[in-house]
């Protein structure tokens, strides 16, 4: 099977303070991959190295066969941080999802690219959001219109920052179930930050935990043992991890 | 009325405005949106450091602002970019320092005329052919310019997207604040150093508070601009008070109302 990312000794630091050390990480086509670890562990940082945003790391990394920076964007379909976005923009939803398309911000939409907006948004249920301000979204909402923004582009690979920050529980499991539905039908590689084992551990078929280092990339359950999270976190927090056991 | 648009220096008044008009309010819907209205305070002030340079030289002085002023606003980019120093405090050095250079220049020019103070305050009797045709070819090269708006907007949104989507976010940078530059200096004829932070500031500020998307924000505001440039010069022709002045309060009473209509819808 084909690799979507594949990194060797890669490590990258800043203001001389290392922040990754010798990632070795093969990605197959098709595989949904959650990075674990805790505030600081360099999750995003890989991220931006992914996404060709930071290029003086030391090591290889490809991604589909090319340095990342050379990546046709239109493969990736990049979910950030919502809480990042300027929701003080003048926008609304379908251009956000229309800037997917075109790759810059739309003046108007028409045509083409209005119906595959469309078409983006009813993926994850949101045509009545179309022209909605982005302001007056609620967070699980944003988030279904980045997920359309993601998704208009037919990715190859879909990355997302923590997209379960800042929205309730209903709409953090309507997000996972949007996301599997859509990977299951387009067979997109699925690369999610997320800070929450749980998360990683039932939606995940790799799971790359960090802690500036590698501690560990495998299936959910090797990965995320009590002895890695130990390792990642420094403790297993109040509730047990896959056991469920409290 | 209708004879004020028979006056020579009238009519090139109402082209510089109109022209002013337009370019300030259509780079300023950036300038808003970025946060970056101390940059608009900034390059005008840094103006009257080439403005006082062509003025001790006996220079057409605007042939001195502009390199000047793009100058400096490169210089404000490059230190954004190359340093951990916030914007503001880029532009905090570099704005005193010119302001600091044209006092020297100034002060240096022994017998000089009021020419400062028109660049200060700005006057209207004072646009030539010259600032029309300069004022003229920016319009141009800003409608050539225009598919820039989309690079632009999307990084004024959200930069890590744009640069996601290999947008070249930092040279767009550097062309949109070297043509925020050159309007500046352009527009201080019109409405003066002092005033044409105001310029780039009130008419996209009032767009926003009405506009739903970013175009028609920036239609709305480009609207505002042209219009209270107009009204302002019939004004100050009637009324016999400064052009800049009038403009200015002008476009503040467009901005209140806007804001009585947001807060009542």
């Amino acid at each position: 099977m084909k690799n979507v990312v594949e990194s060797k000794n890669l490590s990258f630091s800043y203001n001389g303070i290392l922040a990754l050390s010798d990632i070795n990480i093969s990605i197959p086509q098709g595989k949904f991959v959650s990075i674990v670890g805790p505030n600081g562990a360099g999750k995003t940082t890989l991220l931006k190295i992914i996404l060709g945003l930071i290029k003086n790391y030391s090591g290889t990394i490809k991604v589909f066969d090319k340095n990342p920076d050379e990546v046709d964007p239109a493969l990736i379909g990049y979910v950030p941080q919502f809480k990042t976005m300027d929701r003080k923009f003048p926008a609304i939803a379908i251009e956000l999802v229309a800037s997917g398309i075109i790759r810059k911000w739309p003046w108007r939409i028409r045509g083409k690219s209005k119906q595959l907006a469309y078409e983006a948004l009813s993926l994850v249920k949101s045509e009545h959001l179309a022209e909605r301000s982005l302001s007056s979204l609620s967070g699980g909402e944003l988030q279904r219109v980045c997920l359309a923004r993601s998704f208009v582009r037919n990715p190859k690979l879909i990355v997302l920052d923590e997209p379960a920050t800042g929205i309730d529980a209903i709409g953090e499991s309507d997000l996972y179930n949007l996301l599997e539905n859509y990977q299951s039908k387009s067979g997109a590689t699925v690369l999610m930050i997320t800070h929450d084992w749980h998360v990683a551990l039932h939606h995940s078929d790799l799971v790359l935990l960090l802690n500036r280092r590698q501690i560990a990339f495998a299936s959910p359950k090797e990965a995320l043992s009590e002895d890695n999270l130990r390792i990642a976190f420094g403790h297993i927090g109040h509730q047990h991890n896959f056991r469920g056991e409290n | 009325m209708l004879e004020i648009f028979t006056i020579p220096f009238l009519q090139r008044a109402f082209i510089a405005g109109a022209l002013v008009g337009f370019l300030s309010s259509y780079f300023g819907v950036f300038v808003v949106q970025r946060g970056m209205g101390f940059l608009g305070s900034g390059l005008a002030h840094a103006a009257f450091g080439g403005v006082a340079i062509g003025i001790f030289l006996n220079q057409e002085p605007l042939l001195f602002a502009i390199p000047f002023t793009i100058l400096v606003a490169i210089a404000i980019t490059y230190v954004k970019e190359k340093t951990n120093l916030a914007e503001d405090t880029a532009i905090g050095i570099f704005f005193s320092v010119s302001m600091a250079l044209g006092i020297i220049f100034i002060a240096l020019k022994k017998n000089y005329s009021s020419d400062a103070f028109n660049y200060l305050f700005g006057s209207i009797l004072a646009v030539n052919y010259n600032d029309i045709l300069i004022t003229s070819l920016l319009s141009l090269v800003t409608i050539i310019l225009f598919p820039y708006w989309k690079k632009w907007a999307y990084s004024s949104f959200d930069r890590e997207l744009a640069y996601t989507d290999k947008i070249k976010v930092v040279f767009d940078d550097y062309l949109l604040n070297i043509m925020v530059a050159i309007t500046i200096v352009v527009s201080i004829k019109v409405v003066g150093i002092v005033l044409i932070a105001a310029c780039l500031v009130i008419p996209p500020a009032a767009a926003r508070l009405v506009s739903k998307t970013f175009s028609k924000m920036t239609v709305l505001s480009i609207f505002l601009g042209v219009i209270s440039t107009f009204i302002g010069i019939i004004f100050s022709y009637y009324l016999d008070l400064p052009t800049g002045a009038l403009i200015i309060l002008l476009q503040a009473v467009f901005f209140f109302f806007f804001m009585l209509i947001k807060n009542n819808s």
